[in-house]
């Protein structure tokens, strides 16, 4: 068997598992978001809280939570990192500087994991367990929340009530991240993935002398990592080190396990607004975004244009043997289309175009099938400028699941869809235009200019990987990036609930013969069309600045 | 405006007790509950894979070691591995890759010597390498540096040298390397691999066994 056959092996496969579990995860959502119980775990967590989690609170006072309680863990994770040196369990590791550490806070709370620093040398036990990883569980869980609050909002009439954001909160987190990570933490560790808590490990070597390498609760966070599209590795290497990623299956698992939740959200979308067809075109629009991208990054990963990886005779620089070009491929298209921000090779050393793909990835706005939660909003947000355009070519107000898309709800969608480019841009021109950052390059030309433009895109977008040439640990791109990060992240939320809001309190208008069907595969083909052609147009002079170059080039 | 107040400070004060419930629940439950259950039942994986030889650890099966003489199978290059530089108290390996881009030149010359070095070393008497034959991952580093494997190509390339250093016969190593051999998992997840750690072990045991 050839490798491009087992690629596609591999692609298959995985599609199957998700095929096999997107009904009962997304049903299983469902419950968990609708239900009146409480468990008897939650009902302490509440106290603890000091929140009755029955209260129903209007779209303001959702966005407030978020915030309050987002501000709170940059400044614990901030804190955490600064006062490492003297705290226990540190490993003697010393505490992290300021500007770092304020990258490090921002980037983590806000389900970015975006990394300028390395893990192995860095971050004690402390600080990964009880900062970083604890980040990787609620952020999760608060981009869940936002998006079943938007869900609500369409799903609910004549209300401001939008649910409760401490119980979204914690039902995300206990009844459908904890559990499914426990899971895959034991299957990890059963392939290889290491789980202890001892210090730094020196073993000799075969030739003698010795090496030395971190011990760490690496399993237990590599499953998190994954599931909450979260993507920040214990090591530098990421999921290409091999006590994170032992195996070829580990490989094809932890894909599973960054598209399993944001795929099945559109089937918790379908149950909660009472049509699982519309769900299954919202499904289709995700799906075949993901495929083509995929089937575009095998093309050229295996056609291994470029120089230096045609004297090599494949595009293996950057790749580990044991997962090769197909199943890094479907990493790197999954990772980018998602929110996770992992890798288990470099993107940096791809082709020119594949470079570009993983980009583009993130340009979309990561909702194909996007981060844990955020996929489902920034696609209901597309969906929603979808309408309108269809609305605008026959002259029709337009609607989306029996509400009425007005001048309030689409200046809202324009906002959101407008703001993560604004950032990339204005934040890459800035870089270009003065000259320190540009030093910070590690390859020229247009490879150079790539380095930035995807620190940017990966930031603003909340993906977390790299062109990781770039040396992002500077002054200048702590803080620079730190903002595209929170701006990215929480500017679109408020956008997000603020349309929750005003959709929830309309009435419904009832579906007439001239209704838009948006549950029709035609729906989802203006769909697919409009994402493209939007980030298309906002993107391309910046893409063929960068990659296309390359690309093109070589 | 003091009404305003008193609310952020009771709202931020529900989410820092928020953060600090779900820290002891994910951050300190969750991972010692998996590392309790992994030690106990994974107890080799789970502190990171050790491999012995003659009763002394000589490394982890799942972490690659550069450094190998001629006399052994050579690993794939690791240009991108690095030296930590915080917290030099202890020499980590920093895993990592080049991040060279397709039209690097220094990745090029990175490629170019690396090939030229294999068609080198590895033709021997009755034996020539020729460039085109030298596979990918004999030229270009890995994604962590760290790559505990070599393509079966790339181990098959070196069978020769191996037995003309080691004064055995090139069926005898060839046989080593077949039998170091995995393939795909279920016969199609992944890439054939050869564990270079575990394949020079097996070359040493069998040298000493004479």
């Amino acid at each position: 068997m050839g490798p491009v056959l087992a690629g596609v092996l591999q692609l298959v496969a995985l599609i199957a598992a998700l095929a096999l579990v997107y009904i009962p995860l997304g049903n299983y959502m469902a419950k968990v978001y609708s239900s009146e119980k409480h468990l008897r775990a939650e009902k302490w967590l509440y106290k603890g809280i000091g929140a009755n989690p029955d209260t129903e609170m209007t779209w303001p006072a959702y966005l407030r939570g978020i915030l309050a309680f987002s501000a709170v863990g940059v400044l614990f994770l901030y804190l955490l990192q600064r006062l490492q040196g003297v705290l226990p369990g540190s490993l003697g590791f010393e505490s992290v500087n300021p500007a770092q550490s304020f990258n490090t806070a921002v980037s983590f709370v806000t389900n970015t994991n975006w990394q300028s620093y390395y893990g192995e040398q860095t971050m004690g036990h402390v600080v990964q367990t009880a900062g970083l990883a604890v980040q990787n569980f609620v952020s999760a869980a608060v981009g869940m929340a936002v998006a079943v609050a938007l869900v609500r909002g369409f799903a609910r009439s004549r209300t401001g009530e939008l649910g409760n954001f401490w119980a979204d909160l914690v039902r995300g987190v206990v009844r459908i991240l904890l559990p499914l990570s426990v899971v895959a933490a034991i299957v990890l560790v059963a392939c290889g993935a290491i789980q202890n808590f001892s210090g730094i490990h020196e073993v000799g070597q075969f030739m003698g002398g010795s090496q030395q390498w971190n011990g760490g609760a690496v399993a237990s966070q590599e499953a998190i990592k994954e599931i909450g599209t979260n993507g920040g590795g214990y090591f530098n290497a990421n999921s290409a080190h091999p006590f994170e990623n032992p195996t070829p299956f580990t490989n094809l698992f932890e894909i599973f396990l960054l598209l399993v939740i944001p795929f099945a959200l559109t089937r918790t979308f379908g149950v909660m607004v009472g049509s699982v067809k519309q769900g299954y075109a919202i499904l289709a629009t995700m799906f075949t975004i993901w495929l083509g991208f995929v089937a575009l990054m095998m093309w050229t990963e295996f056609a291994h244009h470029g120089p230096a990886l045609q004297a090599a005779g494949s595009a293996l620089e950057g790749k580990e043997v044991r997962f090769g070009v197909g199943s890094s491929s479907i990493f790197a298209v999954s990772t980018t289309l998602t929110s996770t921000g992992a890798v288990d090779s470099f993107h940096s050393s791809f082709t020119g175009l594949g470079g570009g793909i993983t980009m583009l990835g993130m340009m979309l706005g990561e909702i194909a099938p996007g981060g844990t939660g955020s996929g489902l909003y920034g696609m209901l947000v597309m969906a929603i400028i979808a309408v309108f355009i269809a609305g605008l070519m026959v002259g029709r107000t337009p609607e989306y699941l029996g509400k009425k898309i007005g001048t309030r709800e689409i200046k809202l969608a324009a906002c959101y869809i407008l703001i993560t480019p604004a950032l990339v841009l204005v934040f890459t021109a800035a870089s270009m235009a003065l000259s320190t950052p540009q030093n910070s390059m590690l390859n020229s030309g247009a490879h150079g200019f790539s380095e930035v433009l995807y620190a940017f895109t990966s930031a603003a977008n909340n993906n977390g990987s790299a062109f990781a040439g770039l040396n992002a640990n500077t002054d200048w791109y702590n803080t620079m990036l730190g903002l595209a990060m929170l701006l990215g992240r929480f500017l679109p939320m408020v956008f997000v609930l603020a349309l929750a809001g005003s959709l929830a309190e309309q009435r419904p208008v009832p579906v007439t013969a001239g209704t838009l069907r948006t549950e029709k595969p035609l729906f989802t083909g203006l769909l697919v069309g409009a994402i493209l052609i939007i980030t298309g147009l906002t993107y391309f002079p910046a893409l063929a600045l960068g990659p296309l170059a390359e690309g093109l080039a070589s | 405006m003091n009404n305003s107040v008193t609310n952020t400070a009771r709202l931020l004060g529900a989410g820092l007790r928020a953060l600090l419930v779900l820290t002891v629940l994910t951050g300190v439950i969750y991972p010692l509950a998996v590392t309790g259950v992994a030690q106990a039942l994974f107890n080799n994986k789970a502190n990171g894979s050790e491999v012995s030889y003659e009763g002394k650890v000589v490394g982890s099966s799942l972490i690659g070691q550069q450094g190998y003489s001629l006399d052994y199978f050579q690993p794939r290059p690791a240009n991108g591995l690095g030296e930590n530089s915080v917290n030099t108290q202890y020499k980590l390996l920093l895993s990592g890759a080049t991040n060279l881009s397709a039209d690097s030149k220094d990745l090029l010359k990175q490629v170019d010597e690396a090939k030229a070095k294999v068609v080198k070393d590895n033709s021997v008497a009755g034996y020539t390498v020729k460039p085109s034959e030298v596979p990918a991952d004999a030229v270009t580093s890995s994604g962590s540096g760290l790559d505990p494997d070599i393509s079966p190509a790339y181990a098959d390339l070196q069978v020769h040298r191996i037995a003309e250093k080691n004064g055995l016969t090139v069926a005898q190593v060839q046989k080593l390397v077949d039998d170091h051999t995995s393939g795909r998992t279920l016969g199609f997840i992944g890439e054939p691999r050869v564990n270079v750690l575990e394949l020079n072990i097996a070359l040493k045991a069998l040298v000493a066994k004479g």
